[in-house]
C-alpha cells in the first residue's frame, strides 16, 4: 500500500474529469488524478500512483527506474498489481 | 533498461562511495536515519551499508504506516467491523498486523466482514452495492495516504453516499521525527527524508530540523544511487558544517509539495490532540482525526468504539526499532517467534518494515560475523 507504482496516462475519462484510464504493466485501471488538477496528466505522460490517485507526475526514466525497483522486490508488487487489478474505482 | 542503469551503475556506486568515505573525518562516528521504510528496503534489498565506512551508521526510522499502529486501533477496528451492520475496507497490509486478539484476517476467518481493497475509492463501490450496510475505510499511512482518503470523503459527501465512513488512523511524520530528535536514547547527525511523503508536504516542513536542530535533511529517492547520492549530501553539509535541508529527488518532489492534496486533508480531517504510536508512546498532534464538518464520515463518532490501549507485547522491541535504538536482530524475538509467516511486531509485518526488509534480505551479517569472529577467537 505504500508503494508508489508508475502507470502511464492511456486516456482522461470523457465524463469525469478526476479519473483517467492508465497502464500500469500491461494492466488498463481508472484511476484518480484529482490530486494533479493544477497540473492535469495529458495521455501519454507518466504519474506515480498511490492507492488509486496519481501523487504526482514524472518523466518516462523515472517511471522505468521505478519499475524496475518494483519488480524487483517481488512479492509485496505482484500483491499491489494484484490489487490495482481488481479495483473497482468508478 | 538503459533509463533504469543510470540509477543502478555499478561503477557510479563505487565512485560516490569512495567520495562518500573522503568526507569522513577519522575518530568520528556517523549516525544517519532514513525515516521511510521504502528507504530501509532499498538499504537492505542492495547491501548499500557495505558500500559505506565503518564509521557511517544507517539507523531505521518510524516511517512505515502500518509498524506504527497500536495493537488498541487495531482490537478497536475489529470490534467495529463486527457489527453485523458494518462492512470493513481495509489495505492489503493491514490484514496480518497483530491485535491483542488477532488480526484482521484472523477475523475475517471467524465471519466478520473485512474486505481488502487497492484504494479508499474502492469502499464507494462497495458502499453503493450495500445500501443496507455501513462501509468503514480502515483509514492508515502517512501524508501520502490521507490525500486519497480526504479526496475519497469529499467524493462520497458530494454524492451524498451515507453510509460510507472512515475510521481515521492517519499520522503525519513531522511531530515522530520530533520525537526522535527530542529522545535521549539517541544521537542523530543527519535524515534522509521521506520521499513519497514529500510529494505531498513538499521539503519546508523539514526546516526546523536543520534550523533548531543543526542537522541536515536531504529528501532522497527510492534507487541506490539515489541513497547514495543522498547520504554524500549529508557527509558534505557536515563536512562543511551546514546544516539545511537540500532536495535529492526533485524529479518527483516539488519544494512546496502538492498544495491540492494539502487543502484536501486540511479540509476533512484535523490533528488530534495526541495519538498513541506503536512502541513510541503518545505523541502530540501526531495524527489527523475526521473535522467535525465531516461528523457524519466519522466512524468514531457514529460507532462505540472501545478505545481500549493494550501495552505491546512483551517480547516486541519494535519500539526501539521504529526509534532506531535497536537494529532489527538485536531484538530477542527477530527471525525465531517473531517472522514475516508469524509476526509478532508490525516491523515484520509490513514489506516496508525494518524487521522485515532485514529477515527478507539475510542482512544480519554486517554486525553478526565480526561478533561471531570476536567469539571464535576467545
Amino acid at each position: 500500500m505504500c508503494l508508489g507504482i508508475p502507470g502511464e496516462v492511456v486516456e482522461l475519462h470523457a465524463e469525469q474529469p478526476d479519473l483517467a484510464k492508465v497502464n500500469v504493466s500491461g494492466v488498463r485501471r481508472l484511476i484518480n488524478i484529482g490530486l494533479l488538477a493544477d497540473d492535469p496528466p495529458k495521455p501519454g505522460e507518466w504519474v506515480l500512483i498511490h492507492v488509486g490517485f496519481a501523487l504526482s507526475k514524472i518523466d518516462e526514466a523515472e517511471a522505468a527506474a521505478a519499475m524496475e525497483f518494483l519488480e524487483g522486490i517481488g512479492q509485496a508488487y505482484q500483491d499491489e498489481i494484484a490489487a490495482l487489478r481488481d479495483s473497482l474505482i468508478e | 533498461m538503459r533509463f533504469v542503469d543510470e540509477f543502478r551503475d555499478a561503477d557510479k556506486a563505487h565512485a560516490l562511495a569512495a567520495k562518500i568515505a573522503a568526507l569522513c573525518e577519522p575518530g568520528r562516528q556517523y549516525k544517519l536515519m532514513e525515516v521511510c521504510g521504502g528507504h530501509t528496503h532499498t538499504i537492505y534489498k542492495h547491501g548499500l551499508e557495505d558500500y559505506l565506512p565503518e564509521s557511517i551508521t544507517l539507523v531505521h526510522g518510524p516511517g512505515c504506516p502500518v509498524c506504527v499502529i497500536p495493537m488498541g486501533r487495531v482490537d478497536d477496528a475489529i470490534h467495529l467491523a463486527s457489527r453485523p451492520d458494518v462492512i470493513m475496507t481495509s489495505f492489503g497490509d493491514m490484514m496480518r498486523v497483530p491485535g491483542s486478539n488477532g488480526s484482521f484476517f484472523d477475523a475475517k476467518a471467524n465471519g466478520t466482514d473485512i474486505r481488502m481493497v487497492y484504494s479508499p475509492l474502492d469502499s464507494l463501490k462497495i458502499a453503493r452495492q450495500n445500501p443496507d450496510r455501513r462501509v468503514v475505510f480502515m483509514a492508515i499511512g502517512f501524508e501520502t495516504t490521507a490525500p486519497s482518503t480526504a479526496m475519497t470523503m469529499l467524493r462520497a459527501f458530494a454524492e451524498g453516499l451515507t453510509n460510507f465512513s472512515v475510521f481515521c488512523n492517519h499520522v503525519t511524520i513531522i511531530p515522530a521525527i520530533k520525537a526522535i530528535l527530542d529522545s535521549p536514547d539517541l544521537r542523530l547527525d543527519g535524515f534522509l527524508g521521506p520521499g513519497h511523503v514529500s510529494t505531498v508536504i513538499g521539503c519546508r516542513p523539514y526546516e526546523f530540523i536543520a534550523r533548531d536542530y543543526h542537522k541536515p535533511v536531504v529528501v532522497a529517492g527510492f534507487e541506490p544511487l539515489d541513497i547514495l547520492q543522498s547520504i554524500y549530501m549529508l557527509m558534505l553539509q557536515l563536512s562543511q558544517g551546514r546544516s539545511e535541508v537540500e532536495n535529492q529527488y526533485s524529479r518527483v518532489v516539488p519544494w512546496d509539495g502538492n498544495t491540492v492534496a494539502l487543502a484536501a486533508i486540511g479540509k476533512t480531517m484535523e490533528l488530534r490532540p495526541y495519538f498513541e504510536w506503536r512502541g513510541l508512546g503518545f505523541i502530540s498532534h501526531s495524527a489527523l482525526k475526521v473535522r467535525s464538518a465531516y461528523a457524519s464520515m466519522d466512524a468514531e463518532l457514529l460507532f462505540s468504539v472501545p478505545g481500549v490501549r493494550v501495552a505491546d507485547p512483551k517480547a516486541c522491541q519494535c519500539g526501539e526499532v521504529l526509534k532506531g535504538v535497536l537494529k532489527p536482530w538485536e531484538c530477542k524475538v527477530f527471525g525465531t517467534a517473531c517472522t514475516p509467516e508469524t509476526p509478532i511486531g508490525t516491523c515484520m509485518v509490513s514489506p516496508e518494515g525494518a524487521c522485515a526488509a532485514y529477515y527478507n534480505y539475510g542482512r544480519m551479517h554486517r554486525n553478526r560475523v565480526p561478533e561471531a569472529a570476536r567469539l571464535g577467537a576467545s
